[in-house]
């Protein structure tokens, strides 16, 4: 006599310690497997888009922190970038090569973040998140001889940026530099060829690259899928034609490469890092003159950069006033979250866990 | 370098292809009629010399007496971007087919731009609210709402 079941629906979240942050999964379960699932997202929304509607250029300028909150600084490069596209600002040499030292270094505090809970959401609790931090501590420091500031910086300014480092930060940033490649060699050591985590991710989530493209994923996502496609590279702004690095690409777009790529691209800011100090100009211009009252000239433009998660853009419409028409951001993290389903159907709960951790997603920046 | 495509040289190739369905075109960007926006994006995506796979951005903007719904497409093989539009007037029943079943990417983007300006997208098969809760009154982006 056969059984009468049905499914079982599980709601995940929102308050989840493995949803970093406040979002909500309603799961379809028969027994362990997932069968179905939905995101539902939108409890950290704080209409960030219509509040910039508002406010001047500048004023907008911390709005942009509280988007990926992680990643502060890629996030109001990628803002001012966009704003002086469409006010036609040149930017002096010394504050591009400033902005590039801190975006690898901002790159490398995500992904150490990226891959700490990854692996805490793995199982191992606190530990990895620990030794990540170490090192994650040392980039925050810098930050805060920059600009006073540990989480929410807003030290990008249109033309340049606000203001120069004290003395004690370059020898700080070289011994960081000069130290972070064996401390890489440490994670790897400890992680990359663990057991338990070849065992839980190796074939689990996988991503193929014709669907990773048409859901439009982008960053360690879609590179991880075999994807190599890296704005840094194919569309170079700033002054990233000047370096020499490698962009990391994966095999089969399954959890692990996605651990593997961001690993990998740690590697690869550190090499850049150590060009861009070595050619760092000594004296010259931080920021270029431009007015508190920005009016840029009527039009719009879409401004991207390779922020650590993947393709950040600003869409702005100008109608010459004071404050943006129209203020649109273009978050990765909101868009690589769109094949979740078809990532995590046929896995078991606890795998689900993992997979959603290798996205690597951040609420502020997916609610806005 | 990603190529930006001149919107008006795509607009005399598509009026070959699609006579009277390209409304307006300038250096960045071409406008097509939301009629045959559908038909548009499929022939960006399937054609060589275009191929179109990327679908980078997509944002609707409130103009007051028209909205505009903006597509920045990237065809990663190529490595060139163009910007495609669309316009639906009025204030009510504003309806723009969807291309979620082109680019996945427009799954959220089109929930967000109904959720927060009121924009149909017929065809796409989850339109529900992305942001706000179901039963929330008004489109919080549209300018008129204060």
């Amino acid at each position: 006599m056969a059984i009468k079941t049905e499914p079982f629906i599980l709601n995940m979240g929102p308050q989840h310690p493995s949803t970093h942050g406040v979002f909500r999964m309603r799961v379809t379960l028969d027994g362990e497997v997932i069968v179905g699932l939905e995101p539902i997202i939108g409890y950290l929304h704080r209409g960030i888009e219509k509040l910039a509607e508002g406010r001047t250029y500048i004023q907008n300028m911390p709005f942009t922190d509280r988007l990926d909150y992680v990643t502060s600084m890629t996030n109001n490069l990628a803002y001012a970038m966009a704003v002086e596209k469409l006010a036609g600002i040149k930017v002096p040499e010394r504050a591009e090569y400033f902005r590039v030292v801190i975006a690898e270094m901002m790159r490398i505090s995500s992904h150490l973040m990226g891959v700490g809970f990854f692996l805490n959401d793995l199982g191992a609790m606190m530990t990895p998140v620990l030794y990540m931090w170490r090192e994650r501590e040392k980039v925050v420091d810098l930050f805060e001889m920059l600009c006073g500031q540990r989480l929410t910086y807003n030290y990008m300014r249109f033309g340049g940026v606000s203001q120069d480092v004290p003395e004690e930060f370059w020898p700080a940033l070289k011994r960081f530099v000069a130290e972070m490649p064996k401390f890489i060699d440490e994670y790897e050591q400890l992680l990359s060829l663990n057991e338990i985590l070849l065992a839980r991710t190796k074939g689990v989530g996988i991503l193929p690259s014709d669907m990773a493209v048409n859901i439009g994923a982008s960053g360690p996502v879609l590179r991880a899928s075999g994807v190599k496609w890296d704005l840094r590279r194919a569309d170079p702004y700033s002054i990233y034609d000047r370096f020499d690095f490698d962009v990391p690409v994966g095999s089969v777009g399954d959890c692990y490469d996605r651990y593997m790529v961001k690993i990998e691209e740690m590697r690869q800011s550190v090499r850049i890092l150590e060009q861009a100090i070595a050619q760092f100009p000594a004296k010259g211009e931080l920021c270029a003159n431009v007015p508190l009252l920005l009016r840029p000239p009527v039009g719009e433009v879409y401004g991207r950069i390779e922020a650590p998660k993947g393709e950040l853009g600003f869409y702005l419409v100008s109608d010459n006033s004071i404050a943006p028409y129209r203020f649109h951001v273009r978050t990765p993290e909101l868009i690589n979250l769109t094949a979740l389903r078809e990532m995590t159907i046929g896995w078991k709960v606890a795998d689900l866990i993992i997979i959603f951790g290798s996205i690597d997603i951040c609420m502020g920046e997916i609610d806005r | 370098m990603t190529v930006a495509l001149k919107g008006e040289d795509v607009a005399k190739k598509l009026g070959e292809v699609f006579p009277g369905a390209v409304v307006a075109s300038d250096k960045v960007a071409i406008v097509v009629d939301s009629q045959s926006l559908y038909k548009v994006a499929e022939y960006l995506k399937n054609t060589a010399g275009f191929e179109f796979d990327y679908l980078a951005n997509l944002a609707a903007v409130d103009y007051v007496d028209y909205f505009e719904v903006v597509y920045h497409l990237t065809s990663l093989k190529n490595n060139h971007s163009l910007v495609l539009k669309t316009r639906c007037y009025g204030r009510e029943k504003l309806i723009v087919p969807s291309v979620y079943s082109l680019w996945r990417t427009a799954d959220y983007q089109e929930r967000e731009a109904f959720d927060l300006m009121g924009i149909t997208f017929t065809g796409h098969p989850n339109l529900k609210r992305l942001f706000l809760w179901e039963g929330f009154e008004g489109h919080p982006l549209r300018r008129d709402y204060l």
